[in-house]
């Protein structure tokens, strides 16, 4: 059955690296050439697998930072003691062949239906690297010309550690509004907030929930647990809250 | 069923279903995440994407979120998949989708 693909399946696909973007001192974008690609939606991820020398794997899964169209992307944090990520971090360079199956996930997506005009605001809440999924949905918005008022709510640790950070200023010219929380520590005159997500700053900075917004919470699972229950506090439904999670092993 | 061999559940060490959506297309051969999973212990419903995950035991657990019940146990013995899914009442596609045949 050697080359039979099954539709369906999830078949390991061989990519090359296209490019590799500096995001963060630990943060790197990773842009594949990957033939046989049957496209994705913003917000899905992939498995990447790293096979060593004496046959030992190991896979991860990342999610795509790329709009659907563009090629495709992953942006990976480097954990000091990962088995894969400072691989990707480090060593991988554009040439380089990388292992990936996907896309994957069909719950934690926006597809951009219904975001003409009138359509449903977005509200988006990040923690961490848990923008990755969200700036693909802010991508897929751009290019498909949505205007739906859109905010980001982004919790990172201090202002160098924001990924994408001169795109994200550059949506404001577009109806999305960006709004950061750094947690540990402010630049000198910060204006900002600075308190991690909570009710009270989720009330602050949200959609109101009777605008019934497509909601999207992905960051590390403390910060999700605190981002949704705040989000339901304020009045959010909870089955209108689409949440992703990732650990220290995965994104 | 013996469940002493499980992790103990506990929010900040769980991930979500989002996390075995590549082993779920293994496993049914479709797009699982967002598929409804009823919970056979307190009937909850939700997508198979909001349950609380666990990778660290010898495969996958999937737990429900509302009452921490097993809804889904993966091991992987040898090159076979083991699949334990008598934690679900259902299990249907999200509306608007074909349920695979």
């Amino acid at each position: 059955m050697a080359g039979t693909a099954l539709r369906g399946r999830l078949t390991w696909l061989t990519g090359t690296v296209r490019d590799v973007t500096q995001e963060t001192p630990t943060v790197r974008t990773i842009v594949l050439d990957l033939t046989g690609w049957p496209g994705h939606e913003a917000g899905q991820h992939l498995d990447v697998r790293l096979t060593a020398e004496d046959g030992y794997t190991a896979e991860r899964s990342y999610s795509i930072a790329s709009a659907p169209g563009e090629p495709v992307a992953i942006t990976v944090q480097r954990l000091d003691d990962g088995e894969v990520s400072p691989y990707l971090t480090d060593e991988l360079r554009p040439g380089d062949e990388l292992e990936v199956r996907g896309p994957i996930g069909g719950y934690f997506v926006w597809t951009g239906a219904g975001a003409e005009v009138g359509g449903r605001p977005l509200m988006l809440v990040a923690g961490g690297s848990g923008i990755v999924p969200l700036r693909a949905m802010l991508r897929h918005r751009e290019r498909i010309g949505s205007k739906v008022p859109t905010r980001l709510l982004y919790s990172a640790r201090s202002l160098p550690e924001v990924i994408y950070r001169a795109e994200l200023d550059s949506y404001g010219r577009d109806g999305v509004q960006v709004i950061y929380t750094l947690t540990r520590s402010q630049p000198p005159g910060w204006a900002g907030y600075s308190g991690r997500i909570d009710a009270r700053l989720l009330a602050e900075v949200s959609w109101p929930a009777g605008d019934d917004p497509a909601t999207f919470v992905c960051g590390p699972t403390p910060f999700v647990e605190a981002a949704a229950n705040g989000l339901v506090a304020i009045g959010y439904p909870a089955t209108q809250v689409k949440t992703e999670r990732f650990g220290a092993t995965g994104r | 069923m013996t469940t002493g061999s499980y992790p103990e559940p506990g929010p900040a060490a769980a991930l979500d279903g989002n996390a075995v959506g590549g082993l779920l297309i293994e496993l049914f051969g479709t797009e699982m995440t967002a598929a409804l999973g009823t919970c056979a212990t307190c009937g909850a419903r939700r997508p198979l994407a909001e349950t609380a995950v666990y990778l660290r035991a010898p495969g996958a657990v999937m737990r429900c979120r509302s009452c921490q019940s097993l809804l889904i146990v993966v091991a992987r013995v040898r090159a076979l998949n083991c699949v334990d899914l008598t934690g679900l009442a259902a299990l249907d596609a999200p509306a608007g989708r074909a349920v695979p045949a």
